[in-house]
This record gives structure tokens, sequence and C-alpha cells, in this order.
């Protein structure tokens, strides 16, 4: 498949009253039309950071990014974001929210009732057709989610980029989300970036995880292929070995490769079941599968 | 057992509705009507005992009196100019009667001393003028500086200075200069009306000002960021992004200034001699009758009221435009 984005040894230093901060150091990536990309890593490694340099909100020190052939230097809709915090405008309705963004990329290209048919059919694709007519302050967190959604997805973008698009919400929302993510990614194989801080999500949804190192002087550590069959079911896939597998490969590399130490003090009562989670793989690594129940109930918790 | 248990919870909670109902009405009603009853005889006890060069301080009683008579010139005054205008044209028609080719002459306009309510109507005229003056100016200097953080620093050191100056400053220079610029025809705008408005306008436009901007620079960066993501060009970018978001904020500045603007207003239609609540005030306070500090408390009074009916009509604007109902205060 052909490359549609590319990374080149992106670094990036922010400016603090304590000197320069390098959150970024030599990313690189390179992504294929159609794929699904998931990032993870711990907190305040700098996700955010790449996702927002790729969407041009943020410039890279060195190093750039080309989509299409074309090096990205500014944000625009063919980059559409999906913000962790839905960033509905309040005043609008579900309706006029994605309007705005379809009045402005399909200025001159659509009629009217093309638009209007449009922004119909992509509230229709996230499931808000009985609500869009509803301000954000009259629906749930996950409809807002939804309405965000759909927003980006009307604007036809080139690559969606989604920050953390379900980590407000609750799990059983998270999970209808991810369902309905993976119908209409079924339907129109879009490209895109998500970062996560869930491995289940991670797994289920994407074709590659990218695995960051933690900052600062963050970059990419791992990559790993998720070859799981689609359309895949969760409920089969909790027993499913190589699933299982995947999940441990992620966890693995988050919590022995990229422990964060300030996270896991030696000593003390709440720590010690952080650090057990770790240590039964370390010491013998085919108890995967049995340890793997465990893991994943602490990963809810 | 257990029914009598319940049902005897059931009466608690009756009796604690109740309860809670009978507090709500004491609380909402009977506190502010005690409230003012107390204020009342407070009043009307103090002022006994105020013995000025004009006679004893009015009580509430002889302010009810003022009152009334006010009420009754206007009424007088009302039947005066109907009667005038009855006049006029009979005396045309019976012209017209006697000459089937006589050209009628234009209806003269009524010219009484201004009643009380006349003064009324001209101060909230005043005021307003004053006040969109004001918000033509403030909301949209506001918008620019909320958005330009140059521009901001740039002004602010103006708006600091300029901020806690009286009208009773502004008031001398500004008669001079519309003096010298605005030479009035007979039948032109007042020159005192204008004076006033402008005063008005220059004192009730700061809190417009910085709340407006204040709203602009707090637009939540994540809303900016969907601006920069869908491209939307300046104009775009201000109508459907900045402008809807500090909405509350500007309203929260409307209402201020308009709370300021009617303060002023008083003080500088005394100076300007703008036939408004001021004037009246003034007015009375030169002619020093046995009637004039009932007639004053009057103005006093409705200068509060009106002032108090202003603050709310901006509040159910403001209840109205706002899409954040959390950032309407009371
Ligand atoms: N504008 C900025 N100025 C200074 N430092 C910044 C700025 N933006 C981000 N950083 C720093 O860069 C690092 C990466 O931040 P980033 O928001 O990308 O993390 P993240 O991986 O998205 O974290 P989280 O998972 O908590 O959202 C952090 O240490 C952060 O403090
Ligand atoms: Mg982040």
């Amino acid at each position: 498949m052909a490359t549609l984005l590319e990374l080149t040894q992106v670094s990036i230093e922010f400016k603090t009253p304590k000197g320069t901060f390098k959150a970024l150091d030599n990313v690189n990536l390179k992504i294929a039309e159609g794929e699904f990309v998931s990032l993870i890593g711990h907190s305040g490694c700098g996700k955010s950071t790449v996702l927002n340099i790729v969407a041009g909100l943020l410039h890279a020190t060195t190093g750039g990014v080309v989509l299409d052939g074309r090096e990205v230097n500014e944000p625009g809709p063919e980059r559409a974001v999906v913000f962790q915090n839905h960033s509905l405008l309040p005043w609008l309705t579900a309706y006029q929210n994605v309007e705005l963004a379809v009045k402005e990329v399909a200025r001159g290209k659509k009629s009217r009732a093309e638009m209007k048919a449009w922004i119909e059919h992509n509230l229709e694709l996230v499931h808000m057709s009985h609500a869009m007519h509803k301000r954000p302050s009259e629906i749930s967190g996950g409809m807002k989610q939804r309405v965000g959604i759909a927003r980006a997805l009307a604007m036809e973008p080139k690559v969606l980029l989604m920050d953390e698009p379900f980590g407000a919400l609750d799990a059983l929302t998270r999970a209808h989300l991810q369902d309905s993510l993976m119908e209409i990614q079924r339907d129109l194989n879009n490209t895109v970036i998500m970062i996560t801080h869930d491995v289940d999500e991670a797994v289920l949804l994407s074709d590659r995880i990218v695995m960051m190192t933690n900052g600062p002087s963050a970059t990419v550590g791992e990559i790993l292929d998720i070859d799981l069959p689609r359309p895949r079911n969760r409920l089969q896939l909790a027993d499913d070995a190589h699933y299982n597998h995947l999940r441990h490969e992620v966890l693995r590399f988050l919590y022995e490769k990229q422990r964060k130490v300030d996270d896991f003090p030696a000593a003390g009562g709440g720590a010690k079941s952080a650090t057990t989670v770790a240590e039964p793989v370390d010491a013998q690594p085919n108890v995967v599968d049995i340890k793997s129940h465990e893991l994943k109930n602490r990963e809810v918790a | 057992m257990v029914i009598s248990t319940t049902s005897s919870r059931f009466a608690q909670m009756r009796e604690l509705k109740l309860g809670t109902i009978a507090s709500n009405l004491l609380r909402d009603l009977g506190l502010p009507l005690l409230g003012i009853a107390i204020f009342l005889l407070v009043w009307q006890g103090a002022a006994s005992q105020v013995h000025t060069s004009l006679g004893q301080f009015p009580g509430p009683a002889q302010v009810l009196v003022q009152a009334k008579g006010l009420y009754a010139e206007y009424r007088e005054d009302q039947e005066r100019e109907a009667a005038f205008y009855v006049r006029q044209n009979k005396r045309n028609a019976d012209r017209l009667a006697e000459d089937p080719k006589f050209v009628a002459d234009a209806i003269r306009p009524y010219t009484g001393k201004p009643t009380f309510f006349k003064q009324i109507g001209t101060s909230l005229k005043t005021v307003f003028t004053g006040f969109l003056l004001a918000s033509l100016i403030a909301i949209p200097v506001g918008i620019a500086i909320g958005l330009s953080g140059n521009l901001y620093s740039a002004i602010n050191p103006l708006i600091q200075l300029f901020k806690p100056i009286s009208p009773l400053a502004w008031l001398p220079l500004v008669t001079i200069v519309v003096s010298a610029l605005y030479a009035t025809e007979d039948g032109g705008v007042p020159k005192s009306y204008i004076t006033s408005s402008i005063t008005v306008m220059m004192c009730s436009l700061w809190p417009t000002l910085l709340n407006t901007a204040v709203g602009v620079t707090s637009v939540s960066s994540d809303l900016v960021n969907v601006s920069r993501v869908l491209r939307l060009n300046w104009l775009r970018h201000v109508r459907s992004i900045v402008l809807p978001a500090s909405v509350p904020m500007i309203f929260t500045g409307l209402r201020l200034s308009l709370s300021t603007a009617w303060m002023v207003l008083i003080a500088a239609e005394m100076l300007a001699q703008n036939p408004g609540l001021g004037k009246f005030v003034w007015d009375e306070f030169q002619n020093g009758s046995s009637d004039s500090l009932g007639r004053i408390m009057v103005a006093v009074l409705t200068i509060g009221f009106i002032g108090y009916v202003l603050d709310r009509c901006m509040l159910q604007c403001q209840r109205w435009v706002s899409w954040d109902k959390q950032a309407v205060q009371r």
C-alpha cells in the first residue's frame, strides 16, 4: 500500500520559563492509505504533541510531515481532528455544528440541498439522527463525542486525527462508540491516527499500534502489527489467544520497558499491586495467557 | 407496625413539605415586606428629627402627597395640551366653513413646562443614546483588543487612565467642545441632550469594553483550534466563534454599563441642564419651596426604581441571548 502520511525526523522543543523542553526527538512514522494507527504511551510522553504536529496546530522544530506528497505547515480540514473534550460550539445544535464544518469545506462544491443531505448522512453514520437538533448541553458525553466524529467525517479528511476520543467516557459508552467506529471504518476505510490510553481499545481497533517511549525526548519505541482478521468482535476476541498475546505485548511495553518510575514508588501499599503486574511476566513468560485476565482486570480498574 | 411507621413517615414528610413552603413564603415575601416596613418606620422617625431651612424633612406620607401632586400636574398638563389642539383644530375648521378656499395654518406644537413624566422620558432617551453610543464603540474595540495582545498592551494604559474619571470632570470639556462644533438652529437636537449623552457614553464605556475583551481572550483554545482546522477566515472566525463565545461576558459588561450610565446621567443632566430627572432635582433645589424636599425625594425614589427596572430588563436580555446559563448572575 502506498504511503499517505510520513513523519520524518520530527523533533519539537517548547520554550518554558526553565529553558527549552525537548518533548519529541526524532519521530519517524509512515502511514499507508486506509490504515488505522493507534498511538499509545504514558501520560505526558508527547502523543498529543505528535497529533498536533500532524494537524498543523504545532510546528516541528526540526523535521516535518508530508501528506500525500505535500508538506504540512498549517491546519486544514483534510486533517480533521476529533478533540478529546468534543469541542463542539455550545451555542449550536449538533446539526449546526456539523453544518459549520460542511459549509466551510464544501463551499461552492455542493448545493444547499446536497449539503443538508451530507450533514444528515454523517449524523446518521454516528447514530445521532434522533438528537441532531439538540445542543451539546442537552446530550450526553458519548453523544457529544459522536457529533464530534460526525463533524470530522463530514470534512472528508485524508487523515482523521483523534486525540483520546473516548477517554472521558464510561466503559460501556466507550464500547458502543468503538463498535460504531469499527462499523464506519469498514464502510469508509479512512486513514486514522488515534491516541488512546486503553490497551483493549488499541488492539481492537488498530491495524498497527505505535508505542511511544517516555518523555522528555520521547520517540517511537516499538510498532506492533495487529494482524487480527476483520470484522472483529470484542466478545470472541476475549478468548482469542493471539488477541491476548498482542494485548500482552502492548502491556509489556508500557509497564515493563517504559515503566514510569515515579508512578510506582518502590515501597507503599498502593504501589505493590502495580509492581506485581509486571513481575510474573518477567519471571515466567509462558504464563501470559493465564495472567492476561488478571492484567485485564487491572486495566479496567 | 411497618404500616404505622410508614404512615407516620408520610405525615412527617408532609409536615416537612408544608414547613418548607411556609418558610419559603416567609423568605420570599414576608422578609422583604418586613424590611420595607422597618425602613419606612426608620425614615419617618429620622425625618421628624431633621429640621431644615425648608421646614421639616419629608417622611413617607409627605412624599406620597408630593407624588400625587406631580401626577395631578401631569394630568392637568395633558388636558391643557389636548384642549390646545382642539382649539386650533376648531379655529381652522371655522375658518374653512367661512371661506372654502382657506388653506389651514400648520398646527402649532404645544409648548408647556415639562412635567415630571416628560422629564422621565427625556432622561430615558438620553441614557439610551449614551448607552448605545458606548456599546457601539466598546464592543468592537473590546473584540479588537481581546484578539490582539499587542493592541491590548497599547490601549490598556489609556483605559486604566480614563476609566476612573468622573462625569463631572468630563462635562465642562464636552459642553465647550459641543458648543464649538455644533451650532444649534431652532428645531434641532438640543445641545444639552448631546452633551449629556456624550458624557454618559464616556463614563459607561468601560465595563463593556473590559468585559468584552476578557470574554474574547477567554474563548476556549479548543474552539480556536476548531476554527483553525476549518481554516475559517478572520471575519468568519470572529462571527461564528469569537462573538457567540463571548456573548455572555459582553452582556455582563452591558449590564454594568447601563447601570453606570443611569448613575452618571443624573449628574450630567444637573450640570448640562438637560430637561430630565437631573434637572428636575436641580430646579427643585434652586426653587426652595416647602414642597421641594418632598418632590426631590419622589425623584430620588423614581431614579432608584427606574435603575432597578433597567437592570432587570438587561438581565432578561442576557438570559435570552446567553447560551451559557451559568454565566448569568443575579
Ligand atoms: N505548549 C507547551 N509548552 C510547554 N510544554 C509543553 C507544551 N505542550 C506540551 N508540553 C509538554 O510536552 C510533553 C508532552 O505533552 P503531550 O500533551 O503531548 O502529552 P500526551 O502524551 O498527550 O499526554 P496525555 O496522555 O496526558 O494527554 C509534556 O511533558 C508537556 O508538559
Ligand atoms: Mg494528550
